[in-house]
């Protein structure tokens, strides 16, 4: 008989995998913890199963239900510890584990799949426990014994139980193991959830007295009572457990409408009910069932149903049943779904405190199935992403729309409007962030697959290999879990695979036999950090270096120049394997290639770390959303777009005065001389197929250096703005196959501005395209960079003989200027730049070195920098270059001037303390003094 | 077509055309766009509308009908379309007319192949010829047409 209400088993199939989700994790942390069986994990993993198998009865999947009871045989076993979490067991419990997932993925078919091996593997450890054990069969007269005052409810449930459900029948021995099983969590557990199950069923009774016929709250008692009768007696309270299961009986009879909710039947039900809150306090109490009397309760439950057998409906009852629980009408499933249960409930005597109830929201309570009761599982639901997401575009246009109410309050000056107005934008924002986070989900989700992964490669591989993690609860987008599932996967594949040793060879390096893997996430600057790091070999430089040059991918000039950490970075190229031999888990040499493309696809960035014999460790850098973008807004033709902050390098701005000079021509192709080098530029204006904007003759051309698959180019702009979050908004179809678009955006105006995409505009100008072998290490010697934490771009500039760095988030902006343009205004060098005084600074001073060379040019290289709201101009003998580099550790100098030296690319080179220097120049003559105030160290 | 169709009506140049009224979201005044160089000529820009970013089609340049004249804003009639709404700029809007089969008639063959295949047919009202559109060829520019 097959119930087909596809709604109910999507739900089941829903549910089910998030069981399977909490079993995997338990079964590996079983295996681990060899030496104290954990019985909390195991009947979890029981728990799981047994709902599985219950429901999966109920809706006729008999391969799923046989496979499942089996499983449940074995965690039986195990439970009773007639059979040791073994290596072998556990394996072929998680073996069971996937197949049972598979079947639910193919829910449909799943009948007609062959799951006999599984089975048989299940069977014969089943077979070798009860030859250890086969003495204990003999306390499942007693379980039964005890329900047999409405035992007439299991003979009725035949019914809608299909046929391979007779073994479920105790056929495992219960040899209840009184230490383990008053686990003290355990008891607590249950006496907590207890005691909220009498509470909620006195709740439901009152409710029922006003309205008796409620078949919602009788289902609800119904449940309650089975919950309750199922943990108590699971932990061996089977005084408790009788009298929850003759309530159940009567719940059944009741909902069954044979037997109507009287005044006697209501006192009943309140007899038992203070019957079972006195033995839970007891419980409570003595940690145990104690001799309490329980057959006057029963006995009272008798008569009531007695009373109803001679109301001539005896020869009703049992064939009402029989015939197979009305199907179909929607409100009967519940009741079919419980009947079921009761009979595979009471077989093994299980603890179900999650029964799965019809509704259509389902909690998730997968990782806390302990502590889970049903009024906490209540307080989740499930939604729909594009639900969500079309939440987010309402939230997003709410926030324009307060953005617009905001500028005029402004102008109105009203202050009702006023604080009406500072109300709406507080709310707006709050319900922004909250829309927000309902899309994150934590990182967690995915990681919780890697331990079965790892140890199932291992395993292959021969090797040991313990997982650690940490940063679980590190939240991201969904969108973005999604993203980086499989590369994260890969990656650790690969470590299992390449990066760990054999243990003989760990053993010979002085290394634990077991190797470490280590998943570290964590947020910094609104990006989120994955590091994937392990202590084995680490990569082998001189084969990767040999390996490039053999395919071709690098010359054996560039590969001697290489540094390591620029070697690393070639595993990443396409069709790169160093691995002798393609084994079946990795070694191909698509797999980095494609990890470095899905991670970059979704703007982030991936970097490798390696020391040979110590270990690899790859750190992979995350937008928070992919949603929401920091971009770069520049107009153009008096439209405005946005530029990606990831494909952008710096901003550059040249001077018309003096830009004849600096914007050249080959063959009618313009480049820019960046730093000694030559930049190619691309007129956005042309790119886009409109005539030059009426700006680029007046005083300044503005760059945009934007990098993209390891080369560098200059886009010329009109204008550029600032740089904003922007939320992506995709195209329209009529507009998707232009390629120098990614995307739309709304900017805080409500007008539409377009989001180029850096590759498309590239491909377009073929800047990209004209170089086929797409290495990138030859682009600029500083395209590669060298990263260990922390990282920071520096600008390097130089003062006659010595290299001096600043970090670049303290320059606004680098400027040549004519030496000639300087004026003098109380007795300090001043240029006018962009219409204001900008008072210079010559760093050769500051650091008291006599500045000799005279600039060739008559311009001078000035770094502008920015600090509350004044703009200072720092004049520097030579601007060298911006490099990512890396500052360990500063060896400290006397000057005040400096921060401290450290070696960058290979040259000892000073870094720059410039707030310090602009505070000893301006503080004393700056008409501000609350400034002075806010430095940390005044002089 | 079964018995009565129902047609949102819109003036270009003087002429009336309608579309299935079914398939028309909202009817909105002018909207400041952005453009979208690099598009096909009928495609004028991109509209906030209400949070989501819609492509408007100017009509007038789809259907090669003379350029508006004047400041005469046109209007917006926003449709649903194969992934997601797009607007359509028209001149007026008209009324909502309720058309009969017997009155139709398929364009005339000497019309412009180009316009032709846009439009699906004529219905002959009382006082004028209601042209309806092909609103799935409109908002396609595969053919190149553009």
């Amino acid at each position: 008989m097959t119930i087909q209400d596809d709604e109910l088993q999507k739900e089941f199939v829903i549910e089910s995998l998030e069981h399977l989700a909490s079993v995997e994790t338990q079964l590996l942390e079983l295996e681990s913890d060899d030496d104290s069986i954990d019985l909390d994990k195991i009947n979890n993993v029981f728990r799981a199963i047994h709902s599985i198998k219950g429901v999966a009865g109920f809706l006729s999947l008999d391969t799923l239900e046989s496979l499942a009871h089996r499983e449940e045989e074995v965690l039986n076993r195990l439970r009773n510890r007639e059979l040791r979490p073994t290596h072998d067991v556990i394996n072929t419990l998680l073996k069971a584990t996937d197949r049972l997932r598979s079947l639910l993925d193919s829910i449909e078919s799943s009948n007609s799949e062959d799951v006999s091996d599984h089975i048989d593997a299940l069977e014969k450890l089943l077979a070798d426990s009860s030859i250890e054990t086969s003495v204990s069969d003999s306390s499942e007269p007693s379980h039964v014994e005890h329900c047999r005052a409405v035992e007439m409810e299991l003979v009725t449930t035949d019914g809608p139980m299909p046929e391979t459900s007779a073994p479920q029948e105790p056929s495992a021995p219960e040899a209840p193991s009184e230490a383990g099983r008053k686990n003290a969590t355990g008891l607590r557990d249950f006496l907590i959830e207890s005691f909220d199950h009498l509470e909620q069923i006195e709740a439901y009774l009152v409710a029922l007295e006003s309205n008796p016929g409620s078949q919602d709250v009788l289902n609800a008692i119904y449940r309650v009572f089975h919950s309750l009768k199922g943990s108590s007696d699971f932990l061996g309270f089977q005084r408790t457990a009788a009298v929850a299961h003759a309530s159940e009986g009567i719940m059944s009879e009741l909902r069954a409408g044979r037997l109507v909710y009287n005044t006697p039947v209501a006192n009943c039900m309140f007899q038992v009910l203070d019957h079972l809150r006195k033995q839970i306090s007891r419980i409570e109490q003595l940690h145990g069932e104690g001799i309490d009397d329980v057959e006057p309760v029963l006995e009272c439950i008798q008569d009531v149903l007695r009373v109803m057998d001679h109301g001539s409906r005896v020869p009703v009852k049992l064939d009402s049943k029989r015939t197979p629980a009305p199907q179909g009408i929607p409100a009967s499933l519940p009741h079919a779904l419980e009947s079921s249960k009761i009979a595979s409930d009471s077989a093994p005597g299980v603890a179900k405190p999650s029964t799965p109830k019809p509704t259509p929201a389902k909690p998730s309570p997968s990782n806390n199935p302990e502590g889970a009761a049903p009024s906490a599982s209540e307080s989740t639901i499930r939604v729909d992403v594009s639900l969500l997401d079309k939440l987010m575009t309402r939230v997003g246009e709410l926030v324009l729309a307060r953005n617009q109410i905001l500028q005029f309050a402004g102008k109105l000056a009203d202050n009702d409007l006023i604080s009406a107005t500072q109300r709406l934008n507080l709310i707006t924002t709050e319900l922004q962030e909250g829309v927000m986070k309902t899309r994150m989900q934590p990182i967690g989700n995915i990681w919780s697959k890697l331990p079965r992964l790892v140890r199932d490669l291992a395993e292959t591989c021969g090797k040991r290999v313990r997982i650690e993690m940490q940063g679980k609860d590190t939240e991201l987008d969904k969108t973005i879990i999604e993203a980086i599932k499989d590369p994260l996967t890969h990656l650790v594949r690969n470590t299992v695979d390449h990066g760990i040793e054999r243990p003989e060879v760990r053993v010979e390096c002085d290394k634990p036999e077991e190797g470490c893997l280590y998943l570290q996430a964590y947020h910094e600057g609104g990006q989120v950090n994955i590091e994937i790091s392990d202590d084995g070999a680490g990569l082998n430089l001189a084969k990767i270096r040999t390996k490039a040059v053999e395919k071709g991918l690098i010359t054996p000039d560039q590969a001697s120049k290489l540094s390591d950490h620029d070697t690393a970075q070639l595993i990443f190229l396409p069709g790169f394997s160093t691995a002798d031999k393609v084994s079946n888990v990795s070694g191909r040499g698509v797999g980095m290639d494609v990890v470095k493309t899905n991670i970059e696809k979704i703007g982030g960035t991936i970097d490798l770390q390696s020391t040979e014999g110590l270990g690899t460790s790859i750190k992979i850098k995350i937008p928070l959303t992919l949603a929401i973008i920091p971009a770069l807004i520049i107009t153009n033709n008096g439209n405005r777009f946005a530029i990606p902050q990831v494909n952008l390098s710096e901003l550059v701005r040249v001077d018309t005065t003096t830009s004849e000079t600096q914007i050249e021509w080959i063959h009618g192709t313009p480049v820019y001389r960046l730093r000694g080098q030559l930049l190619p530029l691309v007129f956005l204006h042309q790119i886009l197929g409109r005539s030059a904007g009426g700006q680029n003759v007046s005083e300044s051309v503005n760059i945009v250096v934007l990098r993209v698959d390891g080369r560098q180019f200059g886009l010329v702009v009109d204008r550029i703005n600032d740089t904003e979050e922007i939320v992506v908004k995709p195209m329209g179809k009529l507009l998707k196959h232009i390629p120098v678009f990614a995307g739309a955006t709304i900017m805080g105006d409500g007008k539409v501005a377009l989001i180029l995409d850096v590759l498309g505009l590239a491909s377009k100008s073929t800047i990209v395209s004209k170089d086929a072998n797409r290495t990138g290490y030859h682009s600029s010697a500083n395209a590669a960079n060298a990263k260990i934490t922390p990282t920071r771009q520096m600008v390097i500039c130089s003062s006659e003989d010595r290299r001096l760095a600043l970090p670049i988030s303290q320059v606004a902006r680098l400027e040549k200027i004519p030496v000639k343009e300087i004026e003098h205004t109380d007795n300090r060098e001043v240029v006018q730049y962009r219409n204001s005084i900008l008072p210079l600074i010559r760093l050769c001073e500051s650091l008291g070195i006599r500045d000799t060379t005279p600039s060739s040019d008559g311009l001078m290289d000035v770094i502008i920098y920015e600090e509350n709201s004044r703009t200072y101009g720092l004049v520097v003998h030579r601007i060298v270059d911006i490099v990512d580099a890396t500052i360990d550790e500063l060896q400290p100098c006397n000057h005040k001037a400096l921060l401290g030296s450290t070696v960058i690319h290979g040259h000892v080179t000073e870094v720059v303390n410039l707030p310090a220097i602009i505070q000893r120049e301006f503080l004393g003559i700056m008409p501000n003094a609350s400034e002075g105030e806010q430095r940390s160290c005044p002089e | 077509m079964n018995d009565e169709t129902r047609l949102c009506t819109f003036f270009l140049d003087q002429q009336m055309y309608g579309i299935d009224v079914r398939s028309v979201q909202e009817v909105i005044r002018y909207q400041e766009m952005t453009e979208v160089p690099l598009a096909p000529e009928s495609v004028v820009g991109l509209i906030n509308l209400r949070g989501q970013i819609v492509t408007a089609i100017d009509l007038r340049k789809r259907l090669k009908l003379p350029q508006r004249g004047g400041d005469a804003l046109p209007m917006n009639v926003v449709i649903h379309g194969e992934d997601g709404a797009i607007s359509l700029l028209v001149d007026q809007i008209g009324d909502v007319q309720s058309i009969l089969p017997e009155n139709y008639e398929s364009p005339p063959d000497t019309m412009s192949s180009s316009s032709r295949e846009l439009i699906r047919g004529t219905y002959k009202l009382k006082d004028r010829l209601l042209l309806v559109l092909n609103t799935e060829k409109t908002t396609r520019f595969s053919d190149g047409s553009d």
